[in-house]
């Protein structure tokens, strides 16, 4: 796969995402030692820097911003060209002029995750006590933690409540954070495909991940960029192993079968006789070409981490008591990662605390993946409640 | 749920009977069509709990609170006094325990709204007494193989329930056939006999 994409364009690709690092194409806001970041893990981080995007206008009244969380390897490219990869914003099908989410009558922000690769402060960026990258030094991050961050982001454009938060997977989980801990600055929330906390199987295929990473020599105990190496090896197995987690059995079927890749019979040897291994392979080079090895290994331990009930005494409608922000849940039939009772724990807790809620579940066998795809349920479901939250807010057109 | 919706004349009434700005919960609320109407009619917080997962999209798609989920198993998870009005239309026959669910009602509204159709209608009767066939009308369109109904009751037996569960009949309406209501001084069971569909406001006493 690498001959075939040429050694060139890989070295090319790879320098543009260090450099998206301390010195991304997005806009940056940078805070100094006035304006920590609280961490749960019990440090500051600071100084500390946010890269994000935004797209539309804030009215004059502030109410109209919605607030896009992205997943584990997401970042804030949602609707532009994605300055790594060339490829369309991530969730470009959805937001931008005159789609769902209407870029002309909405203002849209989309921040990249504190501990990510892509701008804002994770362990690529440079250490100001050092000079050098973070590496593992720097503090573990939670869920809690980004949405600290992006409140410190919201507060620096002036927002005092958002119109909604949404996001799927990770960013699902940043939208349930948000609702938890600012209910005042959310009018509506969107998880999409999440859970309120990590299940025991999503833990055991993130181990995988990462031991996948750290077993690669070429990781150097974290601090591979100070050796000018990256563990490519073992970050492509980790994203091999996760990408399946986010198909399922039917689409993977449907897709690639026991199809070969370019021959006509089995060569008896351990090359990628199978279309599924091609895929993989390919899924796992791309990546590393684009993602920081630190950074996987901190954003898949925020996720393990996250947990919303243990952070309310253990009981999930406690986290929502007394919340007036409408929220609208979507699972997806096939998504093994978040299974639908995932969501549907959710929805019976915040049915517990009263809370106005919308519950979809859409039938496909796109698995996790679906939401990130174009599904015209999925679009029906958000354009209603969109739409029904904006004539609550007195947003209507 | 089980009733054309042409034929739903129950809504009106339940409509008549929730005053603006009330906080609904609409038990098996199909497409949406009651919520909709508390909405555009009376301004009501409403949510929705649905079965089927083709209503739920339907309902969220034109901006309505619904979750997907069961009558007789998710009521459980709403708090005490939740609401003003719980709402169950033409949908206790098609639980598994209308006794259960009713109480789950009278414990989550401060009212409940029960519409369901009667079994005791002459209609009904005449089928199985003279023709020996259980009853397929226009408002019960399903042979007895295929039919979610599985707990018919008569306005009677109705009545007898919610003495049981100590629930208070604040208000009943009885339709005919042609969706008219039934005189108030009409005794039970002239009600019993004529009404088609019925409509009771209950309270915990």
């Amino acid at each position: 796969m690498r001959d075939r994409m040429g050694t060139d364009m890989v070295a090319q690709r790879a320098a543009r995402t260090k450099d998206e690092v301390d010195h991304p194409s997005s806009p940056v806001l940078q805070f100094g030692s006035d304006m920590p970041l609280k961490l749960d893990a019990g440090t500051l981080l600071s100084p500390f820097q946010i890269a994000y995007q935004t797209y539309g206008t804030l009215n004059d009244a502030r109410s109209n911003a919605i607030l896009v969380c992205h997943a584990l390897t997401g970042d804030q490219h949602v609707a532009n060209t994605n300055p790594v990869t060339g490829k369309p914003g991530w969730w470009e099908v959805l937001i931008g002029p005159g789609k769902i989410i209407d870029t002309n009558r909405f203002f849209v922000i989309c921040s990249n995750v504190v501990g990510g690769c892509l701008g804002s402060t994770g362990p690529a960026s440079t250490n100001p006590a050092t000079g050098r990258p973070y590496g593992l030094d720097l503090p573990i991050i939670t869920i809690r933690d980004m949405v600290r961050a992006q409140a410190m982001l919201v507060d620096h454009f002036g927002i005092e409540k958002l119109f909604c938060v949404l996001g799927g997977s990770m960013g699902g989980m940043q939208v349930l954070e948000w609702a938890a801990s600012y209910p005042e600055r959310v009018f509506s929330a969107l998880p999409i495909a999440t859970g309120a906390r990590h299940s025991s199987q999503n833990i055991a295929f993130h181990e995988v991940g990462r031991q996948a990473v750290m077993a690669d020599p070429e990781w150097h105990g974290g601090k591979y960029l100070d050796f000018g190496k990256r563990p490519e090896k073992g970050l492509a197995v980790a994203r091999m192993a996760a990408h399946i987690t986010y198909l399922s059995e039917a689409a993977l079927h449907r897709k690639f079968g026991r199809n070969l890749q370019d021959r006509e019979a089995l060569t008896f040897g351990f090359d990628a006789d199978f279309q599924i291994e091609s895929y993989l392979r390919h899924q796992g080079m791309t990546f590393v070409d684009r993602f920081d090895a630190n950074s996987y290994l901190y954003l898949t331990r925020a996720m393990d981490y996250f947990d919303v009930a243990a952070d309310h005494g253990g009981r999930l409608a406690d986290a929502f008591a007394g919340t007036r922000t409408r929220f609208c849940l979507v699972s997806f039939t096939s998504d093994w990662l978040f299974p639908t009772e995932e969501s549907r724990s959710i929805v019976h807790a915040l049915n517990a605390a009263g809370a106005s809620v919308s519950f979809v579940e859409i039938e496909t066998d796109r698995g996790h993946d679906a939401f990130l795809l174009d599904e015209p349920e999925l679009f029906a479901a958000i354009n209603g409640f969109i739409a029904s939250a904006a004539r609550a807010r007195g947003l209507g057109l | 749920m089980s009733v054309n919706r042409a034929q739903r004349v129950d809504l009106d009434v339940v409509t008549d009977l929730i005053p603006p700005n009330s906080r609904v919960l609409d038990v098996g609320s199909g497409d949406g069509v009651l919520l909709e109407l508390l909405q555009e009619t009376k301004q009501v917080d409403g949510r929705g709990l649905e079965l089927s997962q083709r209503g739920v999209n339907e309902c969220v798609a034109r901006g309505l609170s619904v979750i997907q989920g069961d009558a007789d198993t998710d009521l459980k998870f709403y708090a005490d006094k939740g609401f003003d009005f719980v709402v169950l239309s033409q949908t206790l026959q098609a639980t598994r325990n209308p006794k259960v669910v009713l109480d789950e009602l009278l414990r989550i509204g401060n009212r409940a709204i029960v519409s369901f159709p009667n079994f005791g209608h002459w209609r009904v009767r005449f089928s199985l007494l003279i023709k020996g066939r259980m009853p397929v009308t226009k408002d019960l369109p399903y042979s007895w193989y295929d039919t979610p109904n599985i707990h018919f009751c008569t306005i009677r037996d109705f009545v007898n329930l919610c003495e049981e569960l100590g629930a208070t009949v604040e208000k009943a309406t009885a339709l005919d056939a042609n969706g008219q209501k039934i005189g108030l001084s009409m005794p039970w069971w002239f009600w019993n006999f004529f009404g088609q569909q019925a409509v009771f406001l209950l309270k915990r006493a």
